[in-house]
């Protein structure tokens, strides 16, 4: 590959975009989580609700924060890096996106600060609600910025003059194809992150002993979690994948190699791509099984990669692919082997708090993994049909490209081991609810002027 | 339509810019003024910013999210020719932002390393956005005049985000900080002046486009009244920040709203000299501007959800008003 400013503008869209998607991927689940935790506790009484939720919104604000940061880069970066994209497809993205700081962005980052802060300042009932429109919040901002990128994946309503988009209807912009199949992937993967993030974390402060009675409560919250929508998750993504069938062949055939079009094709359980030779090399397959999962039938037709003018690069898409379906497989089981834990009210041996530990950050190898199927599966394409990626790029010195792209990599590097490093010392601090569970709630109020 | 919703755009947007200043300034000047305090009174500088930075640096999203909408054909343009400072001031941000949270995250070992990451992102992000409006003001020209003016608002903005945080200060806190933020703002209020002085004097010299503007009659006399409120504004703070006694009796927030005014000010002076181009002297703000579909589509959502923001950012500066104190995640 050639190091052009093409390839250099991408590789610094995908660094700045794949740091991103980290933290929204833990926020959007973990919001809800919170206010759970926070209803749990309202409606019960019971501290150990609100422990859980005290420690829980320290990580989401750390992670809300990098979002924010990491999300601000990205609504600059259309233009400083792809002015081409909003002059001709800004009448459908410019709204879009303004939607989406107009109702989520402040809404979310006015009331985190009653969430993060205002227990002291405002009613329980005030600070629920906050909780409740923080969450609401981080929903929202993915309604809009999901229907964006599926409108890039899967365009509809609107005509083209003189080279710019012009909507036709609104309605089917926001809900064009491929959204409500992407809005609910990705809801679900959010979920399924802060499930394994709150059950991996409550797992290791087990092994580490300094854990408390809200550790199990957490732990059990993130495995139920995990456990029913894993699988559901799995039908989704299924579904998911006719939906890109219809609308984007040339993407499932990378998806799956396959070169020519066949019936009863066979799904490539690993193989290396080559595109040059147009073969995937040590391919190990299992008969019939793509048409299956494609067409639901054994002898199904599935369109080979030869049929497209343009398609994806075949090894990244069809790698991407494979990592994501066995990140989710090993969801599966691990979540089950939980549940059937929490289903026979047994403690989680060593084992099984191990395997939980490693699967802490699982969720964002998936989530990682999936966009990378979607979004290189996108390409030539930055609109599917319309727009050329090649077509909109800024004309930067590759020299400056390559400076500020390893100043974002560098910064994201050290930023990424700061929040994981955070992580780990926050978990490893002795729980909190032991130490503060015999003090009445007036000290604690009244210790907040003098404490450190 | 197609002639009024550009306007009502480009006045969103230069609102939204503004408020960005003024919130997300001074919050940037508390964190460069974090080296001058010792730890505790840095806890409580930035206890006395953390509910509400976030939502002040959505105003900026909020404004080049306006510029993306509305003007799609300068978005590009302004945002290409501006990437080594915007990728600058970004990055400011990001370590600004994520040293909110791990000063206190990452264990007490590496709180020395974040307060500086604090002050250095603070630092970086004050002065690109001013290298930013320089570049801007002089019609993103790149060249040896524009690159000095740049340099001038980028030295300038930091002063003036100092005299902002420092007021910001006054008003939140009290005691031994209360006294240093006084010291700050008396500081600060010199270079500030100064900054904005030469500002005024370099800006027709820098850009010709503008010049013709402001010496014409009765363009000059229509505009006398705003380098003359900013005068009295500057006195009167000036002078306000001699009154200790009165200062302490609560009435700082007086020489913020000065400051504010004087922001005010100076944002019409702007506009007025950039009106009607939306790049000056290349591209006017109905040029550049995208639908009319897409600009009403939009304006509904601005027109219902605006006021809902003012209102629930007015609700929690109220929840959070008074003396700050130290804040605390537990």
């Amino acid at each position: 590959m050639e190091f052009d400013a093409f390839v250099l503008a991408r590789m610094q869209f995908a660094a700045n975009i794949t740091f991103h998607i980290l933290f929204p991927s833990i926020s959007i689940g973990l919001a809800w989580v919170l206010f759970y935790f926070r209803a749990r506790f309202t409606l019960s009484g019971d501290r150990a609700w609100e422990y859980a939720y005290y420690f829980w919104v320290k990580v989401f604000a750390l992670t809300f924060a990098m979002g924010v940061v990491s999300g601000i880069t990205m609504s600059f970066q259309f233009g400083t890096n792809w002015p081409g994209f909003m002059e001709r497809a800004g009448n459908v993205a410019g709204p879009l996106l303004g939607y989406e700081v107009l109702t989520a962005f402040f809404l979310e980052a006015s009331f985190l600060g009653i969430m993060l802060f205002g227990k002291d300042r405002v009613s329980n009932r005030m600070h629920l609600i906050a909780s409740f429109l923080v969450a609401f919040g981080t929903l929202l901002s993915a309604f809009w910025i999901l229907s964006l990128n599926s409108w890039m994946q899967t365009p509809s309503g609107f005509s083209m003059e003189n080279g710019r988009v012009m909507v036709d209807s609104w309605w089917a912009v926001i809900f064009n194809p491929s959204f409500p199949y992407r809005f609910i992937h990705m809801t679900l993967a959010s979920f399924l992150t802060t499930a394994f993030l709150i059950t991996g974390v409550s797992a290791w402060r087990r092994r580490k002993k300094v854990d408390g009675p809200a550790t199990w409560n957490v732990m059990k919250t993130g495995i139920v979690i995990a456990a029913v929508l894993a699988p559901v998750q799995i039908l989704v993504g299924d579904i998911h994948g006719l939906n890109t069938l219809e609308h984007q062949p040339a993407k499932i055939a990378a998806m799956e190699a396959i070169w020519e079009t066949e019936k009863g094709a066979s799904f490539t359980v690993f193989g290396l791509p080559d595109e040059e030779s147009r073969e995937t090399r040590f391919a190990l397959k299992i008969p019939y099984a793509a048409s299956w999962i494609l067409t639901h039938e054994l002898d199904g037709e599935v369109r080979g990669l030869s049929e497209f003018v343009d398609h994806p690069p075949v090894g990244w898409v069809f790698w991407s692919f494979r990592v994501m379906l066995a990140v989710g497989s090993l969801m599966l089981l691990v979540s089950w082997w939980a549940a059937w834990h929490v289903w026979r009210d047994r403690a989680p041996g060593p084992a099984l708090l191990w395997a939980l530990s490693w699967m802490t950050f699982s969720g964002w190898v998936a989530v990682v993994a999936g966009w990378y199927v979607t979004e290189i599966g996108r390409q030539p394409w930055v609109v599917d049909g319309v727009l050329r990626t090649a077509d909109v790029v800024a004309d930067h010195a590759s020299a400056t490209l390559t400076g500020t792209l390893l100043g974002y990599v560098a910064l994201y590097v050290f930023l990424l081991m700061a929040y994981i490093g955070a992580l780990r010392y926050l978990a490893s601090k002795p729980a909190a609810s032991l130490v503060i569970k015999q003090q009445p709630i007036v000290s604690q109020q009244q210790g907040t002027e003098g404490a450190h | 339509m197609e002639f009024w919703l550009p306007i009502i755009y480009v006045a969103i947007m230069g609102l939204a810019l503004l408020i960005y200043v003024v919130l997300d300034g001074y919050d940037l000047g508390v964190g460069l003024l974090l080296p001058a305090a010792d730890e505790w009174e840095k806890d409580i500088m930035i206890a006395s910013i953390g509910p509400f930075w976030d939502a002040n640096e959505t105003w900026i999203v909020l404004g080049v999210g306006v510029l993306l909408i509305a003007f799609p054909m300068a978005h590009g343009a302004i945002l290409t020719a501006l990437y080594i400072p915007v990728t600058l001031m970004l990055m400011g941000l990001i370590l600004r932002g994520v040293a909110f949270d791990l000063r206190v995250k990452a264990g007490d070992h590496r709180k020395q390393l974040w307060n500086r990451a604090f002050f250095l992102g603070s630092l970086v992000a004050a002065v690109s956005q001013g290298w930013m409006l320089g570049a801007y003001v002089t019609g993103l020209r790149g060249d040896l005049t524009s690159h000095l003016f740049a340099l001038l608002i980028g030295l300038t903005l930091p002063a003036f985000y100092l005299l902002l945080g420092s007021t910001w200060l006054l008003m939140k806190t009290e005691g031994a900080l209360f006294d240093k933020a006084l010291r700050w703002a008396r500081w600060s209020v010199l270079p500030t002046g100064l900054g904005l002085l030469a500002v005024s004097v370099a800006t027709p010299i820098a850009s010709g486009a503008i010049a013709a503007k402001w010496f014409t009659l009765p363009n000059f006399i229509g505009l006398l009244p705003i380098p003359v409120s900013c005068l009295v504004l500057y006195a009167g703070i000036v002078w306000l920040l001699r009154r200790d006694n009165w200062l302490r009796e609560g009435y700082s927030w007086v020489i913020f709203v000065a400051i504010v005014l004087i922001c005010l000010m100076a944002s019409l002076g702007l506009a007025y000299s950039i009106y009607p181009d939306i790049i000056i002297g290349e591209m006017t703000i109905w040029e550049a501007s995208a639908s009319v579909s897409s600009l009403l589509f939009t304006l509904v959502g601005i027109v219902i959800t605006l006021p809902a923001i003012l209102f629930y950012t007015i609700y929690v500066y109220r929840v959070f008003r008074g003396k700050a104190t130290e804040l605390s995640y537990d």
